[in-house]
């Protein structure tokens, strides 16, 4: 179903070789030296977003946190309203969600556990879909948006959000199902289930977990967008990706209380991806979305 | 689930809850029965939405690349007129735009070559620290693979801000260097540069857990019997890790350059909404003639090259899902 799975199918073995240890000093050197690169630019959020804005413009800066202040998190909250946005990129995302979840199961179910002609040509679309990239997109949508007055409107960003997280949810969702086995079904239509009670009591409760998983993956995905939610909003409608962008004025930048806002979007997000990473890793790459 | 076994993906490689699928031999048996109209219900509100939002779009992308579509014909003073290939011989005509596609090929290629490559070699580097390390640098991994594109291109912008940004600070450290005040965007390939790295910060972590998860399957006797044969450290990868590791490389390759084809907010917040000519990809290329020329349909006439020059990788993508048995 996924890269996980062919992973699986290469190999026979399991075993790691027990590799000697007189070199693992090097190597956890080494190792070490890429959790500083690859952390350091989370750690300098955060860093900035708590020191005192004073410090975050000294020209020579200590790498180590200086002293604690929640006053750019303040700064940040009142520079532009944070609350709407976050409210807004709450509403349209969880619509999304919701749609994208319900539609996608009824997709997944039917092209994993039906056989029927035009199936093949219809997984392959679901797949190809995926790999326009949505930048190349944003003017007809543009402009369908338009023509359905829907131009700033949170009902049209749903809409149009719908473009990446319906063949995402279809996708993953397949994934999960056919981890499922048919035989389990089976076995209750044979005890008197119909085919939609068997799939009430035996493979939705199978199904859940992962439900829950891209539920929260396809509410990241929504969330995070850009493009759209700054193309098809007006100023005064902005989601919480844009309102990142109130930092820069024509006066400059304030990095210290714009790092405060980056650590308010980022921390829920990467919570919730630690939450469900584990358990997405395989459908991504089925999935292939991202950014 | 606490936060330390989600970060530790690499030692369960099929992550799901569920009971592997039974390798059937014949998967469509079982099935034959149940044709009929209930597969095209339950398909029928997905692709109802998606021929709405997806469908007719895209066939309006093609449409508009032939017809001239300005402000006027927005606003529906002027009905849209068929100039035929015209917007495809103006933009394939401007030198412009065939410099924006050598850079964005470039940048694309630059990004995925580093983003395999250190991939490879973190994956590979994982394998042989001690446990603790694994863990930190998994905790790393995921946390910047978390962050949303937005905040880490704030992040990144910070920084490498000409005066008080870290990176200068540090390296003005150096003996014999002196950054102070320099500016990283002031000229195109530097800028870019930079926010190459961001991208590849960004994709690494994907790549790394995935090959992780790749190299835990290559068989240890394969390894064990190629270096009996005499085969280094590099023998060993090229003729046993690599070729076992290939579909998966072909799959990951492909599907970083859809995503760095594809690169538009690292470039457009960036460059605070205003990329300069020599920041122009096609994306923001695209961008840029729709909504800040107003040419609605040499924007989509670019758009369109940019999806015909991936197809070629997509189609690369999707033999190799068809062929993984991903499409029974």
């Amino acid at each position: 179903m996924t890269i996980m799975d062919a992973v699986a199918r290469t190999g026979s073995g399991s075993g790691r070789a027990s590799r000697p240890r007189k070199s693992k000093a090097g190597w956890n050197l080494l190792g070490l030296l890429v959790f500083v690169t690859a952390g350091f630019p989370v750690y300098w959020m955060l860093n900035t977003a708590f020191k005192p804005a004073k410090d975050a413009i000294d020209p020579d800066p200590s790498l180590l946190p200086t002293g604690f202040t929640l006053d750019n998190f303040r700064r940040a909250l009142d520079i532009a309203d944070f609350w709407g946005p976050v409210g807004r990129s709450l509403i349209v995302s969880l619509s999304v969600v919701a749609i994208g979840i319900v539609v996608g199961t009824l997709a997944a179910l039917a092209i994993s556990r039906f056989a029927f002609r035009g199936r093949k040509v219809v997984i392959v679309g679901i797949l190809a879909v995926q790999m326009i990239p949505l930048v190349a997109m944003i003017i007809p949508v543009f402009l369908l948006l338009n023509d359905l007055d829907q131009y700033d409107k949170l009902s049209g960003l749903v809409i149009t959000y719908l473009t990446f997280i319906l063949p995402f949810t279809v996708w993953t969702l397949r994934g999960f199902i056919v981890n499922i086995p048919k035989e389990l079904e089976e076995a209750a239509m044979v005890d008197g289930c119909t085919r939609t009670g068997a799939f009430i009591r035996v493979v939705f409760p199978l199904l859940a977990p992962g439900m829950v998983a891209t539920s929260v993956y396809a509410f990241i995905q929504a969330w995070n967008e850009y493009l759209y939610a700054l193309m098809l909003l007006s100023q005064e409608h902005q989601t919480a990706t844009v309102w990142l962008g109130n930092f820069t004025t024509k006066h400059g930048t304030e990095y210290a209380p714009m790092m405060a806002g980056s650590t308010m979007m980022a921390v829920p997000i990467v919570v919730l991806f630690l939450l469900v990473q584990r358990k997405m890793a395989a459908g991504l790459t089925a999935g292939a979305v991202k950014g | 689930m606490s936060a330390a076994d989600t970060t530790t993906p690499v030692k369960v490689p099929p992550p799901m809850s569920v009971p592997p699928p039974p390798t059937s031999p014949s998967p469509s048996a079982g099935r034959k029965r149940s044709s009929g109209a209930t597969p095209w219900l339950l398909l029928a509100p997905c692709l109802l939405i998606l021929a709405l939002v997806l469908g007719y779009p895209l066939v309006r992308l093609v449409t508009l690349s032939f017809q001239k579509f300005g402000q006027s014909q927005l606003w529906g003073f002027l009905p849209a007129q068929w100039v035929g290939f015209d917007n495809f011989t103006a933009v394939l005509g401007d030198g412009e735009f065939w410099a924006v596609v050598v850079r964005t090929v470039v940048f694309a290629a630059g990004s995925v070559i580093f983003t395999m490559v250190a991939g490879m070699l973190i994956a590979l580097l994982l394998q042989r620290v001690s446990g603790w390390v694994k863990t930190l640098v998994n905790i790393a991994l995921v946390a910047s693979w978390g962050m949303p594109i937005i905040v880490a291109t704030t992040v990144f912008k910070w920084l490498f801000d000409a005066d008080y940004g870290i990176l200068n600070a540090l390296l003005s450290k150096l003996p014999g260097v002196d950054m102070v005040g320099h500016n990283w965007f002031a000229s195109g390939p530097q800028g870019l540069a930079v926010i190459m790295l961001l991208v590849v910060w960004g994709a690494v972590p994907f790549v790394v857990i995935t090959l992780s998860a790749g190299l835990t399957q290559v068989p240890a006797e394969l390894e064990e019997a190629a270096r009996l044969d005499g085969a280094g450290a590099w023998g060993v990868f090229r003729y046993v890790t690599l070729p076992i590791l290939k579909p998966i490389i072909v799959m990951l390759t492909t599907l970083s350059v859809i995503w760095d084809m594809g690169v538009f907010p690292q470039v457009f917040v960036m460059r605070g909404g205003h990329p300069e000519a020599d920041f122009q990809l096609l994306t923001t290329y695209s961008y840029d003639r729709a909504f800040v020329v107003n040419d609605y349909a040499q924007g989509s006439a670019i758009a369109l090259i940019t999806v015909l020059l991936l197809l070629g990788v997509v189609a690369v993508y999707m033999r190799q899902m068809l062929k993984i048995g991903e499409v029974e």
